[in-house]
């Protein structure tokens, strides 16, 4: 068990976080088991990746490299991707069809629910060597995952005690999902990989931090492409670690704006030269033009403009991320629609308008911090709280995250919901 | 095909690069018919048909804007690009219908950080649709797939 005792002390209230969080061997080893191997849910895959039976696809939860299955029943399965016997991967692929998964290394051979069903040589050969009579399969294999499927996507924890997922969301989270993915059904449009040269801790900052979009992010500044007017708001679930931040248009205020603001120009002077990239729809008949969502410790669901995506955040190691975009289209797509989801997604990942920043920011704050292990990081923009908040120039949400992450860590264990 | 118009694509193949790596973004979209199709996708993307792309334009003035956005909103560490272009392979020299030329470009593309830093960021083919009219050859279409599904921190510069 790794052991958290001997970190140094954490800076009272949740205003200041120190950065050794985000330079110490030991803490990442501490947050794979405590958060992504303890009692959280982990975004997992999409149920459309693995719809018929005998599907697959590979997965992890931090650093676990995990399994998920559609057996011949038709329920879905999650488990190690480890061999019980020496430990190897048991499948080598991103995807595909099995009927069972056999280790490459001896042979040894389970079904899609991650039960040993064989194990070669086990009898030996003409009754010399081969496993001791005691040896019991059903005693081996890799460990399995609780399932949950919220909308369509699929969370796995290794967790027994984790609160049911309606429970772990609550109602707030789980309508925000529901409102972008109920009742449709999405189709992948494509799926890229990004490496952040950071601590994953310092991506989930990042995506709760609603106080930094129009400061780094530049993009529709630039090109005067915001609306005249905006309403918006962060929601922090109650134990902190889920947020959701939006934006929608304000009808009111841009009727009164529209008349007296007409006339305003920007002073950049720059315009889109083809300005088709922002001609969206509403994305499911609401005014929410915006709408970011994460789910603790590491997952996205983002809506923007009519680029809909999911996001999931693998540690790799202290100084490593990997961000895996799955970018989204619905069943139910016009051609005309799906055009403009292409659009887009220009403006997100790796080479997104107003996502690029993020990819870099991250490894600017990791290499600024290389000295300066017993300083902290201040956030103190909007009070000192994790709650939800009308106005987004507020560091809340990430506040929320450290309560969360404070609690599920051991180091503060009475702020635990 | 007329040796012509390999040597005419091996040119502008070459000209394409040399305006990325000595940083003549401005001049990238004038490689590009009025009505083109550029994206960056993965060779995953790509064998499964999945349409989206990192960068995903389908006219020269969404490739304007990239160039604008790049100079004027988007923020990254200042760094530039080598491509190492081989052969163009021609797939279908079949230019008499309109269609044009259709060819394959392997390529590498190193980056070269502020700080020095230099690796190899990408690599992977251009899948190109050339038009020719006379000694003039431009893009109709250009798709860049790369063979990683990675991507080092971020995508700024065209490939």
């Amino acid at each position: 068990m790794t052991s958290t005792t001997e970190l140094p002390d954490w800076p009272d209230g949740l205003t200041r976080i120190p950065y050794w969080a985000f330079q110490r061997e030991d803490v990442y080893a501490a947050e794979q088991e405590k958060l992504f191997r303890g009692p959280y849910w982990s975004y997992l895959c999409l149920e459309v990746e693995v719809s018929s039976p005998g599907q697959f696809r590979t997965s992890f939860v931090g650093d676990t490299p995990v399994i998920v299955a559609r057996d011949a029943d038709g329920e879905l399965y999650a488990f190690e991707n480890r061999c019980a016997h020496r430990g190897a991967l048991l499948a080598l692929d991103d995807k595909g069809t099995a009927k069972d998964f056999t280790c490459v290394y001896h042979a040894w051979t389970y079904n899609l629910q991650g039960d040993l069903t064989g194990v070669a040589f086990k009898d030996g050969i003409k009754g010399k060597g081969g496993m001791p009579e005691s040896f019991c399969m059903e005693a081996h294999g890799p460990r399995k995952l609780r399932l949950a499927v919220v909308h369509g996507l699929v969370f796995g924890s290794f967790s027994d005690d984790v609160d049911d997922i309606e429970d772990y969301l609550g109602d707030e989270i789980m309508g925000r999902i529901e409102r972008v993915l109920g009742g449709r059904t999405p189709v992948v449009l494509g799926r890229f990989t990004q490496m952040l040269p950071n601590n994953w801790k310092l991506y989930v900052e990042n995506v709760k931090d609603s106080y930094h979009a129009s400061i780094l992010h530049l993009f529709f500044t630039t090109f005067e492409i915001n609306r005249l007017s905006q309403r918006g708001a962060i929601i922090v679930s109650e134990d902190g670690g889920h947020h959701v931040s939006y934006s929608a248009i304000d009808r009111e205020a841009e009727r009164d704006a529209a008349y007296s603001e007409q006339n305003i120009r920007s002073d950049s002077g720059y315009r889109l030269a083809d300005p088709s990239l922002l001609e969206g729809f509403s994305e499911v008949g609401d005014d929410t033009t915006l709408q970011i969502l994460s789910t603790f410790p590491a997952f996205v669901l983002q809506q923007i403009q009519n680029s809909v995506a999911v996001r999931q955040i693998l540690p790799r190691g202290v100084e490593s991320t990997q961000l895996n975009w799955t970018l989204l289209g619905f069943e139910e797509d016009t051609p005309e629609q799906r055009k403009v989801r292409l659009k887009q997604a220009n403006l997100v990942g790796s080479a997104g308008y107003i996502s690029m920043e993020d990819g870099c920011v991250g490894g600017f704050v990791q290499r600024g911090v290389a000295g300066a292990s017993d300083e902290a990081a201040v956030l103190e923009m909007g009070g000192a709280a994790a709650e939800s908040s009308e106005s987004r120039v507020t560091e809340a949400s990430i506040r929320g995250f450290w309560k969360a992450y404070l609690a599920g860590m051991g180091i503060r264990p009475e702020v635990q919901a | 095909m007329s040796g012509d118009v390999f040597r005419l694509i091996a040119q502008a193949q070459a000209a394409y690069a040399r305006c990325i790596d000595s940083d003549r973004l401005e001049e990238w979209p004038d490689f590009f018919t009025e009505k083109c199709f550029y994206t960056v996708t993965t060779a995953d993307n790509h064998r499964e048909g999945l349409e989206a792309g990192l960068i995903w334009a389908d006219t020269r003035g969404m490739l304007t804007d990239r160039v604008s956005a790049l100079r004027e909103a988007n923020i990254y560490e200042r760094h530039s690009y080598r491509h190492i272009l081989g052969q163009p392979f021609i797939l279908d020299s079949d230019g008499e219908d309109g269609e044009g030329v259709r060819c394959e470009t392997p390529f590498l593309v190193v980056r070269i950080m502020r700080d020095g830093t230099t690796d190899l960021f990408a690599s992977g083919r251009y899948l190109d649709r050339y038009l020719v009219d006379g000694d003039a050859v431009l893009l109709a279409e250009r798709v860049v797939v790369c063979d990683s599904s990675r991507i080092d921190t971020l995508l700024a510069l065209p490939l």
